[in-house]
């Protein structure tokens, strides 16, 4: 029994040790590009919604509603294949680049990825945006600090502090979205590696199993990591 | 430009006639999350380790996995385990063959543990005067449970199971990847069958739309009802 389960991971042609380390570095590729992404789209989203012009709070107003009404896999489809798709018609167009270019799957993916927690990001941001007290900006203006200087040594770190907890929970749960991309079937994250796995030992059970585990070792590290960086965040508060 | 409007909309009818299977799933393992769920809060804060250990166990696994691998292991690893057993040979078969059964069972594993969590912060922030005062006026041990504790927690949390059971409406498109043909399986089996991409799932993203701001505006005025002896309070 044991053994049999052995030669299942093994490293190499007969196992499938080896595919399920690289899936295990794909998640993780997957999912640090993705969050990446989502946090400058959800920067992005919320400047636009606390901004003074009515087209860029509205712009970003149905960014945040369509994409936190709908489920993730169908938004994860529509923008693989219809986003990915237009841009790429648009590069061409523009002529930035030949004829029959096409995006890599990858990148593709980890947009869609991005583009649908940008929107859950964005609301993070911007709670996190209001929470800060207006009377420091004040002083550093004063002061005549210029604003990118206020926004990165002022606002910056004290809007981290209650991003934190926010950005926290969006970063787990693109761990597990990134499960959701193995529907594409483009390339070997962890559950599409399961997946093939398991169809052609019928080692369903195990397999799933495995995948499961990987996972929440995933869960686990990031846990430790944020409770880290949150200690550290909050250094120097009464 | 019209000949795609009007694709989308010739898709509308047969997505709509999807959406109460979507609803069925969420509403099914909306009330066994809530019920298993409390049980399983109650569980992990009863201070007896043989309960408490095995309910943050469960817990934990099911919130710090994706769903989607949850699915797998219950409709493919279950599927290989049961037809070995007396179950292949039980009334239930019939049922147990379809995705639709793993599909329930496991989206009200996963929301239980979502509520518990959710249950368990509510039950510990309930004021311990509530409780005193309870046991004050002679109240017995269940009486403190169900009128009083799980009461007030489950009015205090409302919002968040709330937008716990819209969440869940959001992910019961995952199961179309088992086979159940909910709205989104309707839309890939359209897409496949017809061969267009775009329109069938901007067809189902509209459904899906509707769906979601039809839920809020009934659950929000449902929470002002069960809420509204805190009018008195503010």
């Amino acid at each position: 029994m044991i053994s049999t389960y052995m030669g299942y991971l093994a490293w190499g042609a007969g196992g499938w040790g080896d595919e399920f380390f690289f899936a295990f570095i794909m998640t993780m590729k997957v999912s640090l590009s993705a969050y990446l992404m989502a946090v400058l789209f959800g920067l992005m989203a919320a400047v636009f919604k606390l901004s003074r012009s009515w087209i860029l709070r509205s712009l970003a107003g149905v960014y945040i509603t369509v994409v936190r009404a709908l489920p993730e896999l169908l938004m994860i489809l529509i923008v693989y294949f219809t986003v990915a798709g237009l841009a790429e018609q648009a590069l061409v167009w523009a002529g930035f680049v030949d004829k029959g270019f096409q995006f890599n799957p990858f990148w593709a993916a980890v947009f869609a990825l991005a583009f649908v927690s940008g929107a859950f990001m964005a609301e993070v941001v911007r709670s996190a945006l209001l929470a800060v007290p207006a009377g420091g900006v004040e002083a550093a203006t004063a002061m005549g600090m210029s604003r990118p200087w206020i926004f990165v040594r002022v606002v910056l770190p004290q809007m981290m502090r209650h991003a934190l907890p926010g950005m926290g929970n969006l970063w787990l749960s693109i761990t597990k979205d990134s499960a959701i991309i193995s529907v594409l079937g483009a390339f070997g994250e962890l559950l599409y590696t399961g997946y093939r796995a398991a169809a052609s030992t019928k080692a369903y059970t195990f397999f799933y199993g495995f995948t499961a585990v990987l996972f929440l070792l995933i869960t686990i590290f990031s846990l430790v990591v944020l409770q880290w960086m949150e200690s550290r965040l909050n250094r120097g508060r009464p | 430009m019209m000949t795609f409007l009007g694709n989308v909309v010739h898709w509308l009818p047969d997505l709509l006639a999807a959406a109460p299977l979507t609803l069925v799933l969420t509403l099914v393992a909306g009330v066994f999350g809530l019920v298993f769920g409390t049980i399983l809060a109650l569980a992990r804060l009863s201070g007896q380790p043989l309960l408490s250990w095995p309910a943050y166990a469960f817990m934990f696994v099911m919130r710090g996995t994706p769903l989607l691998v949850q699915l797998y292991l219950i409709y493919y690893g279950l599927g290989q385990l049961m037809p070995g057993t007396w179950v292949r040979h039980s009334f239930l078969w019939p049922y147990l063959r379809e995705g639709l059964t793993f599909a329930l069972f496991a989206y009200s594993m996963n929301q239980a543990a979502y509520n518990a969590e959710v249950l368990r912060g509510a039950i510990q922030a309930i004021p311990k005067g509530q409780i005193e005062a309870a046991e004050a006026i002679g109240m017995t041990r269940f009486q403190i449970l169900w009128r009083v504790r799980l009461h007030l927690a489950f009015c205090n949390c409302l919002p968040i199971l709330i937008s716990d059971i819209i969440i869940l409406l959001k992910s019961t498109a995952l199961a179309s990847t088992i086979t159940v043909l909910e709205l989104m399986g309707i839309a890939r089996m359209i897409q496949r069958q017809s061969l267009q991409i775009y329109e069938p799932l901007i067809a189902c993203g509209l459904v899906y739309f509707a769906v979601v701001v039809v839920l809020t505006n009934i659950m929000r005025p449902m929470e002002k009802r069960l809420t509204r002896f805190r009018k008195g309070l503010e």
